[in-house]
């Protein structure tokens, strides 16, 4: 055998094992979380008027990296969902006879846990509406300083002025807290960095990220609708 | 000694073989006595069926003692049984209630068969170790003891890890039938000391690869496996495993460590 073919069997080797998917798995949670937060941050604009939020929406759009990140975010989204359901799937396989009864010793498996899968796919859901509601959306366009953009608050006050709409995104808003609440701390876990001194800290700090980005993304839909769905733009 | 007989409902798994169909069969014994051990009802059942001119439960045990991990009985619902850090030889009867129903399986997963009844063929773990969990040494007289340094904490963990009994119990809990606890407790102890530090990049490897070829799922860092585990093997081993893992497929040459390398 070649060194060379060795070499490159070693690496599909790692790729394609147990761990290697779930570490691969973990960087892409780990980028998709960062682009979580720093989504949740720029969204933060919205409260500061609509001027900021178009400004940002627009610098956003009218930047040349802008398909460069798109690709990589889809890249992304696309390894991490697909990676999950492969792993998903062989630990189905895993166990073809079910227990006739099987109880969770409840210093383990949390219910956030157990359900990734399901958090995950309805999620991607989730995702493609959020997609088609707003990147591939009604087009609105407003003038500002003489430069014309999209007006991406005006499509947002819109779209949440319809309380089901509200309502679907607080419901996709738990299933992101659930699948983080395990999901943040899974990656260190996955990655090997743990320690007695820092993991307690790991886990809350997981727990944290994940409710915090829950409430605070469910806000956006709430103060649209409380401000203008109710009183009207 | 002096306690009252208890009467328990058992329901317990009977299959033939395992290309045969099993099912759920009910049985009530009114002379249990709660001194008894858990297989040692299955014993006193067993008589019952005998006697009746029933084919008798078969059930893997051998020392009785909880540590040589041949019981592997899904209690409940939970292996080994409800009681933590206890191997199913080592439950006893008190811990269960006068007119309990007791659920008794054998361990699901697609790399422990069914063999008959309760019994499962765990030899998938011998094929693991057989894939490297073990240290390579010279023959010939004993090395000096104190000729090699241990670090006090490294001896601590590799003890820990080393308690680990091989009973499946680990498997058998995860949501996933993932045998990585036991894998990364045979990484630990062998590679934490200066003994089993030498093979230690090829052993992580291999064993891994012969995990995932004998059909086991993956980790789903749930901690299932830590808390039914009878002997207190931690998921932090799962954790040393992955990234021992990572380095050995980063940077071991594959003519030392990876490959299609055998040693048996």
């Amino acid at each position: 055998m070649s060194k060379s073919f060795a070499k490159s069997s070693l690496y599909f080797n790692y790729f394609f094992s147990s761990i290697g998917k779930k570490q691969v798995l973990a960087v892409t949670a780990t980028f998709l979380c960062l682009f979580t937060i720093v989504h949740f941050i720029g969204n933060l604009l919205m409260f500061a008027g609509p001027q900021y939020f178009n400004w940002y929406g627009h610098t956003l759009a009218s930047g040349p990296l802008l398909p460069l990140a798109e690709g990589l975010l889809l890249l992304l989204f696309l390894s991490h969902a697909s990676l999950g359901l492969w792993l998903a799937c062989e630990n189905y396989r895993a166990r073809p006879e079910r227990y006739y009864k099987k109880v969770r010793s409840g210093r383990g498996a949390t219910f956030a846990s157990a359900t990734m899968p399901f958090t995950g796919i309805l999620l991607l859901f989730f995702l493609v509406l959020h997609l088609l509601h707003f990147r591939f959306g009604p087009v609105y366009t407003i003038v500002y300083d003489g430069v014309e953009m999209r007006d991406f608050y005006r499509l947002m006050i819109e779209f949440y002025a319809n309380p089901l709409n509200v309502v679907l995104y607080l419901l996709s808003m738990c299933l992101l807290s659930f699948h983080l609440g395990h999901g943040v701390q899974s990656i260190f876990q996955s990655y090997g960095w743990i320690h007695s001194k820092y993991t307690p800290w790991v886990k809350r700090m997981g727990l944290l990220i994940a409710v915090f980005l829950a409430i605070g993304f469910s806000s956006f839909p709430l103060w649209a609708y409380l401000k203008h769905g109710v009183v009207g733009y | 000694m002096s306690s009252k007989n208890m009467t328990i409902h058992l329901k317990i798994w009977r299959q033939k073989c395992c290309s045969e169909k099993g099912r759920m069969e009910n049985y009530t014994l009114t002379t249990v006595s709660p001194d008894m051990s858990f297989l040692e009802m299955l014993d006193l059942l067993n008589q019952e069926l005998i006697v009746k001119g029933e084919e008798p439960v078969v059930f893997d045990h051998d020392c009785r003692e909880g540590i040589c991990g041949a019981c592997s009985l899904m209690i409940n619902g939970e292996p080994h049984g409800p009681e933590m850090l206890t191997t199913s030889c080592q439950l006893h009867m008190r811990k269960f209630k006068d007119g309990d129903t007791i659920v008794v399986e054998p361990f699901r997963a697609k790399a422990f068969p069914v063999i008959r009844d309760l019994a499962c063929d765990r030899s998938a773990f011998d094929k693991i170790i057989a894939s490297g969990g073990f240290i390579s040494v010279n023959t010939g007289s004993g090395a000096e003891a104190n000729a090699t340094l241990v670090k006090q904490e490294s001896a601590e963990l590799a003890m820990d890890a080393a308690a680990c009994i091989g009973c499946g119990a680990c498997v058998a809990a995860c949501s996933n039938a993932s045998a990585m606890l036991f894998v990364a407790a045979k990484v630990s102890h062998l590679g934490l000391l200066p003994q089993g530090d030498p093979e230690a990049s090829k052993r992580v490897y291999n064993m891994v690869k012969r995990m995932d070829e004998l059909g086991f799922g993956n980790c789903s860092n749930e901690g299932e496996c830590e808390a039914a585990c009878p002997k207190g093997i931690k998921i932090s081993n799962i954790a040393r495993m992955n990234r021992k893992f990572l380095l050995s497929s980063l940077t071991s040459a594959p003519e030392e460590g990876g490959g299609k390398q055998e040693w048996n």
